[in-house]
């Protein structure tokens, strides 16, 4: 971060008599706005780039969010009105609404209770067996997000093998395939790696020494987990929690593979909108309070200390 | 940085056997779609003895392999215009100081945190605003199909590769720029020759990271594509959306063998890197 002050803050001292032009206020005032116009011009193409290809797109969908839709399943952009909002508090939209919240608050609770210990025992193991774990842990986290979902479509359609292993047990036919729960597990599936990472980092982190004193202190392990490891890795639990929850409540390839037309979510409501019902002010609007909700997430986990995503 | 306490007894073998269960979750999926991709059985899921037969049709398929050259056309593209200019972005802000640069560096942060829906709907809006624009001014006709595509793949990827590379920028001891420097390298002799061979693993592991998204991305795709282009995941979610096939399962693991290879790269240029991470 320093790097700008340094070089130039260094020359006058080390340099010294040699080069007494860089003594000067107005030679170092001229240099300093000379590096400032270098970082500029640095950063310029990716800068302009995403103001045109990202943040006015953005803005376009704040406009579309307070249009109206006309007769012919255009859009009126005149006019502002808060119409699409108001929509939002239909029962159908507040339904889904509401399912997609529950069904990514579970996801999230889920990975939590099996992320955290796996993290904890990860960071228990040597360095070597450490590096290892953590290469398949990472495999999952890059393998092409539809064939992972894919997978389970696979294993749990009709006849595949979770019907054959569930009958062969004598446990009678199961069929998960396009409820609720399928989601979920398609979605603890592809979100678990965004949990593990994070929990594993913070934990790795903290000082093994507090927790031997704790027990040293007559802790018992469920006191010293409470009380002193817990504590200790909220930053990661939070920055987990957040990389899960979020994209689970904008899922939308998970849903339309595993889940059935019963369980519309908030990601394919708005598809629809867009592709089908023709009804984007609708779309934007949800669009719009989606992003909010992310929004709102990121800066309380950049509150609570996090510093990287 | 010292290892955490050693759990023992009960707790230790609770821990242990949640670890191996995490494994056979993470990989029981991908095994069986690699094993059924092999079954014989037109009904997916069921096994019929060994065959080819689907990664055949995968080739004899024109639609599949026209696809899989415009998700690589994509990706190649967005890839290397997304590292150069991440890799801009990430030494502006890792290494100068300039106006603005708290509102690019949340700007830059934006397309990271927002869901593919959103982002998806943004990018329809824009460009079917831009594209009537562009073609009343101009009296064009242009539509949406590979450039949309392109450039939105690269409005997302940017992001990505600048924290990458920035990570790699702010894991490294800027006391060589500034020896270099000293000794009156310009500002790009001191990047040629000093910083940029040590940030490579940084930026092959961005262009990675870049290319593994612009590989795996539906939805975005799929609203600003238009109807002149189809990509690989596209095509494979259209058909998945119609009923599972053997031929899906094919595809799915030649997407599957892309996407490992990917990460074993990415995972050769880490080692090089030292073990600080992308996350």
């Amino acid at each position: 971060m320093t790097a700008v002050e340094q070089p130039l803050a260094s020359p006058p001292g080390a340099a010294g008599g040699s080069e007494p032009r860089l003594a000067t206020p107005e030679f170092e005032a001229a240099a300093v706005r000379q590096e400032s116009r270098r970082g500029f011009l640095l950063a310029l193409p990716a800068y302009a780039y995403l103001v045109l290809f990202f943040a006015v797109p953005l803005l376009i969908v704040v406009e579309y969010s307070f249009a109206t839709r006309n007769r012919f399943g255009g859009t009126d952009l005149s006019g502002w009105n808060l119409d699409s909002y108001a929509k939002l508090a239909e029962p159908i939209v507040r339904d889904i609404l509401f399912r997609s919240i529950w069904l990514a608050v579970l996801t999230t609770a889920i990975c939590l209770l099996i992320g955290y210990p796996f993290a904890y025992y990860l960071a228990t193991r040597s360095p070597v067996v450490r590096n290892v774990m953590l290469v398949f842990v990472m495999i999952p986290f890059w393998t092409n997000f539809l064939v992972r979902n894919y997978a389970w479509r696979v294993i749990l359609g009709h006849d595949g093998p979770f019907t054959q292993t569930t009958e062969f047990l004598g446990l009678g036919e199961h069929e998960f395939l396009f409820t609720p729960t399928a989601v979920v597990l398609g979605l603890v599936y592809g979100f678990l790696p965004f949990m593990i990472l994070p929990l594993y980092a913070s934990i790795e982190r903290i000082d093994a020494r507090l927790l031997e004193a704790s027990r040293d202190l007559y802790a018992s392990g469920w006191q010293s987990f409470r009380h002193v490891l817990l504590p200790l890795s909220m930053p990661g639990v939070i920055a987990g929690s957040i990389l899960c929850f979020v994209p689970s409540l904008g899922a939308y390839v998970t849903p339309e593979i595993l889940g059935g037309a019963k369980t519309t979510l908030l990601g394919s409501y708005i598809v629809i909108q867009f592709l089908e019902a023709r009804n984007w002010p609708v779309g934007a609007a949800l669009s719009f309070v989606l992003m909010a909700i992310m929004l709102a997430a990121t800066i309380v986990y950049f509150r609570k200390g996090g510093r990287t995503l | 940085m010292s290892t955490a306490v050693e759990p023992r007894g009960r707790t230790k073998f609770l821990l242990s056997l949640n670890g191996w269960l995490v494994y056979v979750f993470f990989y029981a999926p991908i095994v069986l779609l690699v094993v059924y991709s092999f079954s014989a059985s037109r009904n997916v899921g069921t096994w019929g003895g060994w065959t080819l037969d689907w990664y055949g049709d995968f080739v004899d398929n024109r639609t599949a392999r026209s696809a899989l050259s415009d998700s690589l056309k994509v990706a190649a593209i967005s890839t290397v215009v997304s590292v150069v200019l991440g890799t801009m972005a990430a030494l502006a802000l890792e290494r100068f100081k300039f106006r603005g640069k708290q509102v690019f560096d949340a700007l830059l942060y934006l397309p990271i945190i927002i869901p593919d829906v959103t982002m998806a709907v943004m990018m329809l809006l824009f460009f079917s605003q831009f594209f009537d624009a562009v073609n009343t001014v101009f009296g064009l006709s242009l539509r949406k199909g590979f450039g949309s595509v392109v450039a939105s793949h690269i409005a997302f990827s940017i992001s990505f590769v600048s924290v990458v590379v920035r990570a790699r920028l702010a894991g490294m001891d800027n006391k060589m720029e500034e020896a270099a420097l000293d000794l009156y390298a310009t500002r790009w002799k001191a990047f040629r020759y000093v910083t940029f061979p040590q940030i490579i693993p940084g930026i092959a592991g961005g262009a990675l990271l870049a290319m593994t998204l612009s590989l795996d991305d539906v939805v975005i795709t799929q609203f600003v594509a238009g109807p002149g282009l189809e990509t690989l995941p596209v095509y494979v979610f259209g058909l998945i959306r119609k009923g599972v096939t053997p031929l899906i399962n094919a595809i799915s693991v030649v997407m599957l063998v892309a996407s490992m290879t990917l990460v074993a790269l990415s995972l050769l240029f880490e080692r090089t890197r030292g073990g600080d991470r992308a996350q």
